[in-house]
């Protein structure tokens, strides 16, 4: 059997030679003098990116260049949450895209990204919030996608440890998608990165793109910390990074990049099953196969690229938490850590085209969300290469 | 992080807001290319690490609004003005330059 | 019970005159105050704890602080449940119950380690490369079974009965740490002056130089940390705060704390909260967080009673407790060398000193001569004997001989790694020392010094040293000059090492990270499968996540890796640490934080009327309005909402609508300014007078809608909405402040300040006019609508009059000093009974405001426009202001963008849901032919049926259309007619008079 496959039968044979005959996951490959595409950002995206261009265009040179190790960026640093229960035009096609592609993701790469769908559960706390969860739900409905409106007493049936009965704003509902869920996360990149590299795709780390080249307002290539590198194409997918890249192409993003803290407590034995988010505060938690409590809340609130932040928000969350499920109190917070995101104003992430001085150069960026990591691939391929 | 604030002292950031680029100047509603420049004003940024100027405002103190420089990558707070000393000294210099 | 078969007769800094009583899976022991719970339990001979995490594997106690990787047990019991509480942490007090983790159906006869057979499959990233098959089975099957076999302890399954609090702190000089570097610190930077705190995780001070019974100025080092303590406990400028982790470095000198109230209680004293939250704002930092030692990784490294050396020493010296009775002592270094003579005088048998290195320094030498123990050089343990407890240990000598030394205490060392993670949380790199083989503070945070063992100056009086210059440095920076340093004498220990981090050619397993289960062999795989970088090393294998945050773990694997790869160790990486150094609980971050308390309560003017009266509340943001006003015999929401605007539309009514914004703006440039940030004119407005204004975004979007009032020529007074009042005061200021700050304008907010209630319908006049004083004019024609101005009221009070209406009925509202508040509603009540006047809440406000088709809160959604809302005529082309030239941008300027029109079922009885979306009436309920949304709805009682308004795509244009109103959700599908969005009085006139 090649050592690629993995499976039951592949694991229990190596398990009797201790595991010597498993090979790299993916090639540290070496950069070539040219290829057709080349995507910038080895997180989620790029990965993604990379490995449906290579399954669709089988003939076509890709490599994936990452300034340091892949899935370190957003997808190595979020709370692992997979859903599509958004609201305005445009988010639920696109994010429904790819929880389809979430549910058949493991049997295509070959890989275990234990995507799973225990229900995503957003509370509301007033007639109003109500009402606008019906209008998100019903959008959803009309996109084919799954969602229920809960009232209080379903709420309690499935959650019955919130605090239903001193609380501040009184639980009276929740929106719930059943195909929501989690996934784990790192393994979402190292498992696109090995079904890509298995598709050829050349994964480069440690490689920094410090120019582009451009040529008749078309871009040839890159400049990167390992050498010139051609392109036919130019893909960026480096999140809150976008705008520093983007500024070396000599184009200005409506982002900024901030910071958003997310946390997990020391594992303990099942606590809760799906997510919950908190409709009066800034909390929403899920717990991760191996025990550890997931949670995360608002934005730090200011620019930063230092992937940190700072108390006042470390509390805010932890309140919302304390508010909503009293009986984490004793559970201790075990790790904190921040990514940087590329917001825009309104807060959507971009996918757009925008012509470099009339060229034919193109760039995405897709930012912000681990739940659109399969589509943003699927969509970036689909609107670069069918043209 | 905390902010010095020109006139209560140096406090946490619970008590601040952010608001944004402090960099941007408005533009002028009868410049022919008007639109333009708006939608450069309101949405494009540089947003690249290093320092940043940039507005907060004292919400739980004084009121002031600020114009603090800090740098985006380390958090560091380089200097701290009263916003508006700052944009007075701007159109002291627009008019100058005009 | 077998008694305290291993404590010393004598020694140790416990209180041997009284006992405590604990149990621990059941079984009651004794201790003494001043043990921890590992320490009691070792003197009571236990030394098998818990399970490991993957394999399930028997574990002991590692340690005796808090990098503790494996003795974890579940502390206290009931809602007090506390899972994985380090046993080395916990202070033992009469009546302490706990139990063991991860284990079933015992801690002895675990039928779970069954999955230590099945470790061969079990390795790192196993289940990345399985479970895939069937699909279906991952959720029903697969990840149920991990989930169940994951996880620790059991947290508490009730509400935390505990409280905690917050506190802020200010210094000049924190002290991390009260060790010997953290004591000379603090006392050098004390007598400056300085205002120090000094945290200290333990609940004793004195660190290392107690664990290892120092000398210091020729004392017991015991004899001389108390006296330092008792010079700083004197100092009125020094605070000492044991039990207080320093957790946290963040930006600004600021530091997150922990202090362990009451942990070391059966229960939380009455007031005084379980633990409290420090934010330390401190001018200056010395990091003196000691050190932590490293074990070595051979062959069932991690049995019940492979310990640290160190930990050994802490338990013989501090707690008087010997952990073993024949010890092999096994180190690459010279500092492990005095546990043999620790071990000697405690009575315990020292088997041998294994030591890594070839050939002994004279340090080591001169004392297991002295001590006269068997020294092995060269020699390393390939491997421990025994399950739950040690029988033997395999040792490989220079020559490669076997041999096998009986022990059931292994006692090891692979050198100290310097406690550093402070030192890096706000981005400090660190860099690696070779003399000490690991990792010392590199760039450090602004402010901070690190000293002693933290520095990676291991020796005692190198600590001392540090301590005291570093402590007198940092006083020195903020402004006060010590007088002198002054320093204890004390020795060196000799602490050279060379390098060892793993056996090669062990049987059994060889730990890494203990609590994780990732043993050496795991690292080679992740190298084998390309997850060599620190990052994906760490994520693949989970190397280092495990509640010691990789105190014991890290720098091994790192050098391991390393070997592997065939780089250096600095080359090969180093994981940055976060926050917190060790964890928080939950509870003590969120503080008072919960139920009624989780956000202040803002109770408007009517508030307490309203409790009195039986009216029912709704939470606005942060104000609790009155939402209803039920009365016996309204058998639901519904009448009573009825009852109400039927009083209003036919009588009159009384609402409190203090909860909107308001804001006072005066100046000579007032009228120009409001102008530049209303939509619609303002500068045209007459003294005297009102206008309904709109405030946009600056991309086009509407923000904010309210009156304007002209109070004088240069006077205004504006109301906002509820939920927008501090973004629009904030916004206001900001285009004072940094727009046009030539503008003569001053603005306050003056929301809190005014009481101001809504007198509404026919009789309002009539009923006012028993509480205004009687020189004021206030008929149609003297006060006519959208009229304001000064008056009195109730024979001489100040208050504000103006002529508005949300209801469409004849209205006021009148404004008095925020204090007379619940007074004037009083005055309003009893001069309406005659009218049979009601009071109403925020439901029956909605149904009126609906009934006129005025927008709120549902409208205003923060993508809606000027023309979205049915304003786009008030939008004015004559004038800049914000978010006049984006507010024509393509997007939102487009024609075919929903619309706010009115909506009627076709059916009169059906009921009408807010947040249905629109189809037209034959079309298929898909994405592509949504035009719209319900945003508000009602029961009219005016008009006698459900009425809404919505944002349909061309809706006016559409009016008499029959379109459905679709809300699935909700199981709802209703025909409804488009209508203007205006139902009640569509000419106006009743609100004139």
């Amino acid at each position: 059997m090649p050592v690629g496959d993995y499976s039951i039968f592949s694991v229990m044979k190596e398990a009797l030679r201790g595991h010597t005959g498993w090979g790299p996951a993916w090639r540290d490959a070496e950069p070539k003098p040219a290829y057709d595409i080349v995507i910038i950002g080895g997180g989620g995206h790029g990965l993604a990116t990379a490995y449906y261009l290579a399954k669709e265009y089988k003939a076509a040179r890709i490599a994936v260049v990452e300034k340091g190790w892949i899935g370190g960026g957003n997808v190595g640093r979020n709370t692992t949450i997979v859903r599509s229960n958004y609201m305005l035009p445009g988010n639920i096609p696109f994010y429904e895209l790819s929880m389809k592609l979430w549910e058949g993701l493991e049997q295509d790469i070959n890989y275990n990204a234990m995507v799973s769908q225990r229900g995503v559960l957003n509370l509301y706390h007033s007639d109003g919030q109500r009402d606008a969860f019906a209008r998100r739900g019903n959008s959803m409905r009309l996109h084919g996608v799954d969602c229920e409106l809960l009232d209080a007493d379903a709420v309690r049936k499935m959650v019955p440890f919130l605090d239903f009965e001193n609380a501040r704003f009184p639980v009276h509902g929740g929106l719930l998608q059943r195909r929501g869920g989690t996934v784990r996360h790192d393994a979402v990149a190292w498992g696109y990165a090995r079904a890509a590299d298995r598709h050829g795709v050349d994964i480069i780390q440690n490689c920094e793109v410090t120019a582009f080249r451009f040529e008749n307002d078309h871009v040839v290539g890159i400049e990167t910390s390992r050498g010139y590198i051609g392109a036919g194409k130019v893909g960026i997918s480096v999140a809150g990074n976008s705008s520093r890249v983007a500024a070396m192409a000599g184009m200005k993003l409506p982002i900024e990049s901030h910071v958003l803290q997310a946390f997990v407590t020391e594992s303990i034995k099942p606590f809760i099953d799906g997510v919950v988010t908190f409709g009066a505060g800034h909390f929403y938690i899920s717990q991760s196969d191996k025990g550890g409590l997931v949670f995360g809340g608002d934005l730090d609130g200011y620019n930063s690229y230092a992937q940190r932040g700072n108390m006042p928000v470390v509390e805010d969350v932890c309140e919302g938490g304390m508010a909503l499920m009293p009986r984490i109190g004793r559970v201790r917070l075990l790790r904190s850590w921040g990514r940087h995101h590329g917001y825009v104003d309104g807060r959507q992430p971009v996918h757009r085209s925008h012509p470099h001085q009339g060229s034919l150069f193109q760039w995405r960026v897709v930012l912000r969300r681990l739940q659109g990591d399969a589509s943003g691939g699927h969509v970036f391929r689909a609107s670069d290469c069918t043209r | 992080m905390r902010i010095n604030c020109p006139c209560c002292g140096e406090r946490g950031i619970d008590e601040f807001s952010y608001y944004g680029d402090a960099t941007v100047t408005r533009p002028d509603l009868t410049s022919p290319t008007a639109m333009a420049e708006f939608v450069a004003y309101a949405f494009e940024r540089a947003n690249i690490p290093g320092p940043h100027r940039e507005l907060w405002y004292h919400a739980a103190g004084c009121h002031l609004w600020l114009v603090v420089t800090r740098n985006i990558a380390t958090h560091e707070i380089l200097s701290v003005e009263s916003a508006r000393d700052v944009a007075l000294a701007r159109n002291a210099n627009a008019k100058g330059s005009a | 019970m077998t008694g305290q078969i291993n404590r010393l007769p004598s020694g140790g800094i416990i209180d041997r005159s009284r006992g405590v009583r604990f149990t621990f899976d059941g079984i009651v022991y004794d201790g003494h105050p001043g043990d921890t719970l590992a320490s009691a339990l070792l003197a009571n001979g236990v030394t098998l704890t818990g399970r490991s995490f993957k394999y399930h594997r028997p574990r002991g106690i590692l340690s005796a602080g808090s990098e503790e990787p494996s003795a974890l047990v579940e502390l206290r019991t009931g809602a007090r449940r506390e899972a994985n509480t380090k046993a080395t942490m916990a202070e033992v007090f009469d009546g302490l119950e706990s139990t063991s983790q991860n284990r079933w159906p015992s801690l002895r006869l675990d039928l779970m380690s069954v999955n230590s057979l099945l470790s061969p499959i079990f390795v790192a990233g196993f289940y990345y490369k399985t479970f895939m098959w069937p699909a279906a089975l991952w959720e029903k099957l697969y990840e149920p079974a991990i989930r169940r076999a994951a996880g620790l302890g059991r947290a508490s399954q009730s509400a935390d009965p505990d409280t905690y609090e917050k506190a802020t702190a200010f210094c000049d000089v924190l002290v991390i740490g009260g060790g010997p570097a953290g004591l000379t610190a603090a006392l050098n930077a004390g007598r400056s002056g300085a205002r120090v705190i000094v945290a200290d995780e333990n609940f004793a001070l004195g660190g290392r130089a107690i664990d290892d019974a120092a000398e210091i100025d020729g004392k017991p080092a015991a004899q001389w940390v108390a006296a330092a303590e008792g010079e700083l406990a004197a100092m009125k400028n020094v605070r000492i705060m044991r039990r207080t982790t320093v957790f946290g470095t963040y930006d600004g000198g600021t530091y997150g704390g922990v202090e362990r109230v009451s942990d070391h209680l059966a229960t939380p004293p009455a007031g005084i909260p379980r633990q409290r939250l420090w934010h330390f704002i401190a001018k200056r930092s010395v990091l003196a967080a000691g050190a932590t030692e490293r074990p070595i990784v051979f062959g069932n490294n991690d049995r019940p009673g492979v310990m640290l050396a160190g930990a050994v020493r802490t338990y013989i010296n501090r707690f008087g407790v010997k952990p073993g009775q024949r010890a092999v002592v096994f180190a690459n270094n010279d500092y492990a060398a005095s546990t043999v003579t620790t071990l000697k005088r405690a009575g315990v048998e020292v088997a041998a000193l294994v030591d890594s290195r070839n050939a002994p320094s004279s340090y080591v030498s001169g004392i297991v001569g002295a001590a006269d123990v068997r020294l092995i050089s060269g020699a390393v343990i390939t491997t421990v004997n025994g399950g739950h407890k040690i029988k033997s240990v395999n040792v490989r000598t220079a020559d490669g001989r076997s041999i096998k030394l009986d022990c059931d205490l292994v006692a090891m060392s692979g050198g100290w790694n310097p406690n550093i993670q402070l030192s890096t949380h706000v981005g400090g790199k660190p860099v690696w020392d070779d003399v000490i083989c690991s990792f010392v503070p590199g760039t450090l945070p602004p402010g901070m010094v690190v000293a002693g063992a933290a520095s990676g100056a291991l020796g005692l009086k190198d600590a001392l040293d540090g301590g005291a210059a570093s402590g007198a440095s940092a006083a020195g920076a903020t402004g006060h000059k010590p007088a002198g340093i002054s320093v204890p004498s004390a020795v060196n220990e000799s602490v050279a090492i060379s390098p060892l981090w793993r056996v090669d050619g062990c049987t059994g397993k060889s730990l890494v990270d203990m609590q994780n289960d990732v043993a050496s062999s795991d690292i080679e795989l992740s190298n084998r499968e390309g997850f060599r970088s620190v990052e994906h090393l760490k994520r693949y294998t989970t190397l280092g996540m495990a509640t010691d945050q990789g105190r014991t773990a890290n720098v091994n694997a790192l050098a391991i890796m390393a070997e592997l790869t065939q780089k250096s160790i600095p080359q090969t990486g180093m994981t940055l640490a976060r926050p917190p150094y060790s964890p928080v609980a939950i509870g003590a971050l969120a503080g008072h934080h919960r139920g009624k308390e989780f956000k202040p309560s803002r109770r408007p003017p009517s508030y307490t009327w309203t409790k009195e009266n039986g009216g029912k509340f709704n939470e606005t943001g942060l104000w609790l309005r009155p939402s209803l006003y039920p009365k016996s015999g309204e058998s639901d929401w519904l009448d009573t909402v009825k009852r109400e605007v039927n009083t209003v539309r036919s009588s009159v009514g009384i609402c409190d609508v203090s909860t909107l914004g308001k804001i006072d703006i005066q100046g000579a440039d007032a009228a120009l300014f409001l102008d530049r940030v209303y939509m619609n004119g303002m500068k045209t407005l007459a003294v005297g007078r009102c206008r309904y204004g709109g405030m946009m975004r600056e991309d086009g979007i509407l923000m904010d809608d309210g009156t304007v009032a002209r109070l004088a020529e240069n006077h205004y007074f504006l109301t906002t909405t509820t939920a927008n009042a501090v973004k629009a005061s904030q916004h206001l200021e900001l285009c004072h402040q940094w727009l046009w700050p030539e503008l003569d304008v001053q603005m306050i907010s003056a929301t809190e300040q005014w009481a101001q209630y809504a007198v509404a319908g026919p009789n309002s006049r009539a009923l006012l006019q028993k509480i205004v004083d009687p020189e004021f004019d206030i008929t149609d024609k003297g006060f006519p609508y959208l009229q304001v101005g000064g008056i009195t009221v109730c024979g001489g009070i100040k208050a504000r009059l103006f002529r508005l209406s949300f209801s469409g009925e004849r209205a006021f509202e009148i404004g008095v000093p925020a204090r007379y508040g619940d007074s004037l509603l009083r005055r309003l009540v009893e001069a309406g009974k005659e009218f049979g006047a009601c009071v109403y809440g925020t439901e029956s406000l909605g149904v009126m405001r609906i009934e006129k088709g005025h927008i709120s809160g549902p409208e205003l959604n923060g993508t809606s426009t000027a023309r979205d809302v049915g304003l786009g005529g008030m939008v004015s082309t004559k004038k800049d202001f914000i978010g006049r030239v984006l507010g024509d941008r393509p997007g939102i300027a487009d024609p075919d963008r929903p619309a706010l029109v009115g909506l009627r079922p076709v059916d009169r009885t059906a009921r009408l849901r807010s947040g249905s979306h629109f189809l037209s009436r034959d079309a298929k309920p898909t994405a592509e032919n949504d035009e719209g949304y319900m945003t508000s709805v009602c029961y009219s009682p005016t008009v006698g049926h459900w009425i809404a308004l919505g944002f349909l795509k061309r809706g006016p244009q559409r009016m008499g259309e029959i379109i459905r109103a679709y809300d699935p959700v909700r199981g709802g599908d209703t025909l409804v007619e488009v209508v203007s969005p205006c139902f009640v009085d569509a000419e106006g006139e009743k609100v004139r008079g």
